[in-house]
C-alpha cells in the first residue's frame, strides 16, 4: 500500500513541480478540513439538544459571510493563478524546451508503440526503428514525444514521471518529459479503450547518457542496415554515426 | 394526541368524497397524483439503487480476487458463458458492468431519487398547490421513465452483450462495434438514454412552471424552503443540459446505425466533439445530482438545530451562482484529452471559482448548527453525515481541478473516489435524509429510529472504509476500470487495499439490507404519523400524513412568512408554521404536539 | 375545489401566486422551448466545429445544394408564420371562420414545405448526396463522393435538416388537430390557449428553419 496521502517516488523534472503543489494542496485541504470537521464536532457536542434550552434566533450575520466568502475566493485564485504557469509549461507546445531526441508514440489496442529517429535523426524517415511496449529513452535530456492513435483513444500514462496525455485518433498531440533518475518505469493506459485495456501495459528504460549512446547507436545501426541506407564506410571506430 | 386524530378525520374527510370517483387503475399505477408519482419513482428508482449496486459488488469481487480459481465470482454460475465462464468474469463483461454501474447509478438511481421522486412529490406541498401544472404530462414523465430502465437493462441480454465502452461512452470505442465488439447493446443504451431525457424534459417544464405560477398566497420567492430553490434550479439544468445529450446521442447513434462518421476520425469527425457534447451536459448533470441534496439538507439541519437557516439569501444566491458557473467548467474533464492547453487554464480557473458557493454553503451549515437545541432524529444524522462528507468530496475536488496535479490523478482511483464522496457521500446521504425525514408525510407511518440510526451508523462507517482508501490508490497511480490490477507491477503493493475495500463495499452493500427492512415494516407497521411528526414549519406539515388528492382539502393555504422561524424569541413552541396566522405576540401554540 | 380534475388544471388559469402573469399552458410552452434551443444548438454546434475542422468535407454554397428551390420553400414556411398571426388575431376578435381557414392555410403550407423538403431529399440521394458512404451502399449502388465534399457533409445536412422536419412534421399534426378542434368550436375570444402556444412553436419551427438556411445552404 502507498504511503499516506503519497504520490509514488518522482522521476521527472516538472514531477517535481507538480508534487510540491500537491502537497500544498494537501496541507491547505488539510487544515481546512480539520477545522470544518472539528467546528462540526464541537458544535454537535455542545449544542446538543436539552430540556428546557432554546437555540439562539438568528438569520445570519453578513459579516461573517462576506469574510468567509472572501477568504475562500482568495484561497481559490492563488491556487488557480499558482497552477496556470506550470500547467501551460507542462502542456503547452510553444514553451517546450528544445528536445534532446523526438519520438512517435502510437497506441493501438493493446500495445504501446516507440518509433525512434534512427541514424539520421529525422522521424519519418527510412532508417527509424520501432519498439513495441519495452523501449528506452535517456535521462537528463527532454524527450518530445508525439502521439497518434490508430484505432480508439489511449491514454499514455507514466505514473512515476507524473505524465499523462490522452492519445486520440485522428490527432497528433505532442508532448515531453525529463528523466531525472535512471531505471524502469511503468506505462499504463489510462482511458478504457476495450476489453484489453488492462492489459495495455508497457514498460520505459531510462539509461545514463553513456548506456543511451551505446544502445541507440547499436539500435540505429542496425536498423539502417536493414533498410539499406547505412553507407558503412561513414561508421567510425567509436561506433558512432555521423 | 388530538392532531393524530385530526389529522385522521381530515384524511379521511377529503377522501371519502373523492377517492370513490378515482378507479384503482387510475388512481396507483396510471395516476396524475403528484405524489403517487413521487412514489412511483421512489420505487423504480429504489429498485436501481440496488441493480447498480449488485453489479459494483460484481466488480468489486473482481477487483480484490482477479480472475481467481479460489474465489470464484459467488453466483456467476447462474450468468451464461458470454459473461463468467467457470466462476471467472471475462473482461468485456467487466467493462459492461463499469459501464451500466455509472449509467444506472447517474441516470437511473440518484438523478431520478433526488429530482424526479422530490421534485414530484415536494414541489406542490410545498408551494402550497393543489398538484403540478401539468399532472397527465407528469404521468407520462414516469411512464417514460420505467421503460428506458427496462430497456436499458435488457441490453445485458442482447448479443454482444451491454455497452461496455464506460458510462461517458467515449467515441471511437463506443461507436465500433469492430473496437469494442458491442453494437446492439450501444444501440439501446443511447435509445434507452434518448427516451429517459424525454422523461426529464417533461418533469422539468412540469417542476419550473408549477414553481413559477403556483405558489400559494403569501408565498414570495425568498419565502420558498431551500428544497424547492434546490429542486427548481436543478429543473432548468435539466432543462437545458438534457437536450445538448440528447443531440450527441443522436449522433452517436447514426455513427453506429448508419454509418455517419460525426465522432469517427476515418470518415473525418472528431473524436472530442463527442466528449464536448457529453461533458456539456455532464457538469451541470453534476450540479444536478447535489443541488437539490443541498436543499433537502438545509431544511433538515434547520429542523434539527432548531434554528432559522444561516444566510438564507447567500444560500439562494449559491444555488443560483452554481447553476450559471456550472456551465462553464464543463472542460476540466478534459484537462487530458488534447484539448488546447489554454482552453485548459480557462477551465481551471472557472472550476476553482465554482468552489466559493459551494464553500458559502457548508460555512453556512455550520452558522445554523452554531447555538442551536440540535436534535439527533435520523433525518438530521444523515444531514450532517452529508456535511462532513461533501467537504471531504469537495476539498478532494480541487486536487482535480488544479490542472498540473490533475495530471497523475487524471482517470485514476482518486476520481472514483472523489465522484463516490460527492455522490455517495455526498447526493445519496441526502436522498437518505430527505427519505427518512418525509417518509411519515408520504406513507402516514413514522419509519423505525433505533433501526435508522443502526442504519447511518453502519452506511457511515464502511462508506469510509471503501471509498476513502482509493485516494491513496488513485495518488499511487491506479488507473481507472481496470479489470486486473495485479497486472502491473507498481499496483501489486496496493492489491491488499483493494481487498480490504471489496470486503468494506460488501458489508456497506449488506448494511442497506436494513433500509429496506425499516422501510418496508414501517410501511405496514410503522407508528401512525401526526400531521407534523418534526414540529417543522413548511407547508407540507400543515397538510395531512398522508395528504389526500388535491393535498389541501379545496382551500389552499395562506402563507405568513419564511420557512426557518424556528425558536422565534417572543414565542412559546420552538417552531412556527408558514400557515399560522397568529402574530409574533406571545399566544398559545395552535398544535402542541404529543411526541 | 376538491374534485379538481387534471383537464381543469392545465387549462390557462392565473396561478394564486402568479410570477409572470402568465397561464400554465403557454408558460410552459416558452419552458419547453428553450429546451428546444439548445437541442438545435447541440446539432449546429456540432456542424460549425466540424466544418471548420474539415473544410475539405463540405461543398461551396450552391454547388450541391439547391438554393432557388430551398429560398421558395423557406418563403413558404414565413408565409405560413403569417397565417398563424392571422389566425390568432381572428380568433382574439372572435371570427370562427378566419380562425379555420388560417388555421388550415398554416397546415397546408407546412404539408407544402415538408413535400418540397421530400423532393429536395430524393433529388440529393439520387445524385449520390448522402449521410454516410455504407447508408449508400445499403442501397445498392457503389460510389461514395459522387458529389463534391466528403460523408460529414451529408451527415451534418441530414441530421439537421432532418430534425427540423420532424419538428415541422410534429407542428403540422397539431396544427390539423388544432384545426379540427376550430371547426368544433374550441376556442372563443376568451378562450384560445390552444391557438396561441400552437403560434408559439410554430413561430420556432419557422425561426430555426431561418437559422439553418442561413448557415447550412448560404453560408
Amino acid at each position: 500500500m502507498a504511503e499516506f496521502w503519497q504520490l509514488s517516488p518522482n522521476a521527472s523534472t516538472y514531477g517535481a513541480d507538480i508534487d510540491r503543489m500537491f502537497y500544498a494542496i494537501v496541507i491547505l485541504t488539510g487544515v481546512v478540513f480539520v477545522v470544518v470537521e472539528v467546528l462540526l464536532l464541537w458544535f454537535l457536542i455542545r449544542y446538543r439538544g436539552r430540556e428546557g434550552r432554546r437555540a439562539v434566533h438568528t438569520h445570519g450575520n453578513m459579516r461573517m459571510e462576506i469574510l468567509w466568502t472572501a477568504a475562500t475566493a482568495i484561497i481559490v485564485v492563488v491556487i488557480g493563478v499558482g497552477s496556470r504557469g506550470l500547467w501551460l509549461e507542462i502542456k503547452s507546445p510553444d514553451r517546450f524546451p528544445e528536445p534532446g531526441i523526438s519520438l512517435d508514440v502510437t497506441a493501438k489496442q493493446f500495445e504501446w508503440n516507440v518509433t525512434y529517429p534512427g541514424a539520421d535523426g529525422v522521424l519519418g524517415s527510412p532508417d527509424d526503428f520501432t519498439a513495441r511496449n519495452r523501449f528506452n529513452v535517456p535521462v537528463g535530456t527532454p524527450v518530445h514525444v508525439t502521439l497518434r492513435a490508430e484505432d480508439v483513444i489511449h491514454s499514455f500514462f507514466l505514473p512515476e514521471l507524473r505524465f499523462k496525455q490522452d492519445v486520440v485518433p485522428g490527432m497528433e498531440i505532442p508532448a515531453w518529459f525529463e528523466v531525472t533518475t535512471a531505471g524502469e518505469y511503468v506505462v499504463g493506459c489510462a482511458e478504457l479503450c476495450g476489453l484489453g485495456h488492462y492489459r495495455m501495459m508497457g514498460t520505459m528504460t531510462a539509461l545514463d547518457a553513456a548506456d543511451w549512446e551505446a544502445w541507440y547507436t547499436a539500435e540505429s545501426v542496425a536498423a539502417a542496415q536493414a533498410a539499406g541506407t547505412l553507407n558503412v564506410a561513414s561508421v567510425d571506430n567509436e561506433g558512432s554515426v555521423r | 394526541m388530538s392532531v393524530d386524530a385530526q389529522a385522521q378525520e381530515a384524511h379521511a374527510g377529503a377522501g371519502a368524497g373523492h377517492h370513490e370517483e378515482i378507479p384503482w387503475l387510475r388512481r396507483y399505477v396510471f395516476s396524475s397524483d403528484h405524489k403517487v408519482i413521487g412514489i412511483q419513482f421512489l420505487f423504480m428508482s429504489l429498485f436501481f439503487l440496488v441493480v447498480g449496486g449488485l453489479l459494483a459488488m460484481a466488480m468489486r469481487w473482481q477487483i480484490a480476487w482477479p480472475s481467481s480459481q479460489e474465489m470464484p465470482l459467488p453466483g456467476g454460475g447462474m450468468l451464461p458463458d458470454v459473461m463468467v465462464t467457470d466462476g471467472i468474469m471475462l473482461p468485456e463483461f467487466y467493462n459492461a458492468l463499469v459501464t451500466m454501474h455509472g449509467t444506472i447509478m447517474v441516470f437511473f438511481a440518484i438523478m431520478p431519487l433526488l429530482v424526479a421522486v422530490w421534485a414530484n412529490y415536494l414541489i406542490p406541498l410545498q408551494i402550497g398547490a393543489e398538484d403540478m401544472a401539468f399532472p397527465r404530462l407528469n404521468m407520462a414523465s414516469f411512464w417514460l421513465a420505467a421503460p428506458a430502465g427496462i430497456l436499458m437493462l435488457a441490453s445485458f441480454w442482447v448479443v454482444g452483450g451491454a455497452a461496455n465502452a464506460g458510462w461517458t461512452a467515449y467515441a471511437p470505442l463506443s461507436v465500433s462495434e469492430v473496437y469494442s465488439g458491442v453494437k446492439l447493446g450501444q444501440q439501446l443504451w443511447c435509445l434507452s438514454l434518448i427516451i429517459l431525457g424525454f422523461s426529464s424534459l417533461m418533469g422539468a417544464v412540469n417542476y419550473i412552471t408549477t414553481v413559477i405560477n403556483m405558489r400559494a398566497p403569501g408565498l414570495t420567492w425568498f419565502r420558498l424552503p431551500l428544497s424547492v430553490w434546490g429542486l427548481t434550479v436543478t429543473s432548468v439544468l435539466v432543462l437545458l443540459a438534457v437536450p445538448v445529450l440528447a443531440g450527441g446521442l443522436i449522433m452517436m447513434f447514426f455513427d453506429i446505425t448508419i454509418g455517419t462518421s460525426f465522432f469517427q476520425p476515418e470518415g473525418g469527425g472528431q473524436p472530442l466533439l463527442w466528449q464536448h457534447l457529453f461533458w456539456f451536459f455532464g457538469h451541470p448533470e453534476v450540479y444536478i445530482l447535489i443541488l437539490p441534496a443541498m436543499g433537502f439538507v438545509s431544511d433538515v439541519i434547520a429542523n434539527g438545530a432548531r434554528k432559522p437557516v444561516f444566510g438564507y439569501h447567500a444560500m439562494v444566491w449559491a444555488i443560483v451562482a452554481i447553476g450559471f458557473i456550472g456551465w462553464v467548467v464543463w472542460g476540466h474533464h478534459m484537462f487530458m484529452s488534447g484539448m488546447t492547453p489554454v482552453l485548459g487554464g480557462f477551465f481551471m480557473v472557472s472550476t476553482l471559482i465554482i468552489a466559493v458557493p459551494s464553500a458559502i454553503k457548508t460555512f453556512n451549515w455550520l452558522g445554523t448548527l452554531w447555538g442551536g437545541n440540535i436534535r439527533f432524529h435520523t433525518p438530521m444524522l444523515w444531514a450532517l453525515g452529508f456535511v462532513s462528507l461533501f467537504v471531504i468530496g469537495g476539498l478532494s475536488g480541487i486536487f482535480l481541478a488544479a490542472a498540473p496535479v490533475d495530471i497523475p490523478l487524471h482517470d485514476t482511483y482518486f476520481v472514483v473516489a472523489h465522484i463516490h464522496y460527492v455522490l455517495v457521500g455526498g447526493s445519496l446521504f441526502g436522498i437518505f435524509s430527505a427519505i427518512t425525514f418525509w417518509f411519515p408525510k408520504m406513507f402516514g407511518r413514522m419509519m423505525n429510529e433505533g433501526l435508522g440510526k443502526l442504519h447511518f451508523a453502519l452506511t457511515f462507517i464502511f462508506f469510509n472504509a471503501t471509498f476513502f482508501p482509493m485516494h491513496m490508490l488513485g495518488s499511487g497511480g491506479m488507473m481507472r476500470r481496470l479489470y486486473d490490477p495485479t497486472q502491473y507491477p507498481h499496483l501489486q503493493p496496493q492489491q491488499d487495499t483493494n481487498v480490504f475495500i471489496t470486503v468494506c463495499a460488501l458489508l456497506l452493500f449488506a448494511s442497506q439490507l436494513i433500509l429496506v427492512v425499516n422501510f418496508f415494516w414501517s410501511l405496514f407497521r410503522g407508528k401512525r404519523a401526526p400531521e407534523n411528526p418534526w414540529q417543522a414549519n413548511s407547508l407540507e406539515w400543515s397538510a395531512p400524513s398522508p395528504p389526500p388528492h388535491g393535498n389541501w382539502g379545496g382551500r389552499l393555504p395562506a402563507v405568513h412568512r419564511g420557512p426557518y422561524e424556528y425558536s422565534h424569541p417572543e414565542r412559546e413552541s420552538d417552531y412556527w408554521l408558514q400557515t399560522d396566522p397568529t402574530g409574533a405576540a406571545p399566544a398559545p401554540a395552535p398544535t402542541t404536539s404529543g411526541g | 375545489m376538491s374534485n379538481t380534475t387534471a383537464a381543469a388544471l392545465e387549462r390557462p388559469t392565473t396561478g394564486p401566486g402568479s410570477g409572470f402573469g402568465v397561464y400554465n399552458m403557454k408558460l410552459g410552452m416558452w419552458v419547453f422551448l428553450l429546451s428546444e434551443v439548445m437541442f438545435f444548438t447541440a446539432l449546429i454546434g456540432a456542424y460549425i466545429i466540424l466544418r471548420f475542422t474539415n473544410p475539405g468535407h463540405f461543398a461551396e454554397p450552391g454547388v450541391v445544394l439547391n438554393v432557388p428551390l430551398t429560398a421558395a420553400n423557406t418563403f413558404i414556411l414565413i408565409c405560413s408564420s403569417v397565417t398563424m398571426v392571422k389566425a390568432f388575431a381572428e380568433i382574439e376578435a372572435g371570427n370562427q371562420r378566419g380562425l379555420r381557414m388560417y388555421l388550415a392555410a398554416t397546415a397546408l403550407l407546412g404539408i407544402l414545405f415538408l413535400g418540397v423538403q421530400a423532393y429536395e431529399y430524393s433529388k440529393l440521394v439520387h445524385e449520390g448526396f448522402v449521410p454516410a458512404a455504407e447508408f449508400y451502399a445499403a442501397l445498392g449502388r457503389d460510389g461514395a463522393g459522387a458529389v463534391e465534399g466528403g460523408p460529414l457533409y451529408g451527415a451534418t445536412f441530414y441530421t439537421m435538416t432532418g430534425f427540423h422536419g420532424a419538428h415541422v412534421t410534429i407542428g403540422v399534426l397539431c396544427l390539423l388537430f388544432t384545426t379540427v378542434m376550430a371547426f368544433r368550436g374550441r376556442y372563443t375570444a376568451a378562450n384560445h390557449g390552444g391557438v396561441e402556444i400552437m403560434g408559439l412553436y410554430w413561430h420556432f419551427v419557422d425561426l430555426v428553419w431561418i437559422i439553418l438556411f442561413t448557415i447550412v445552404y448560404l453560408i
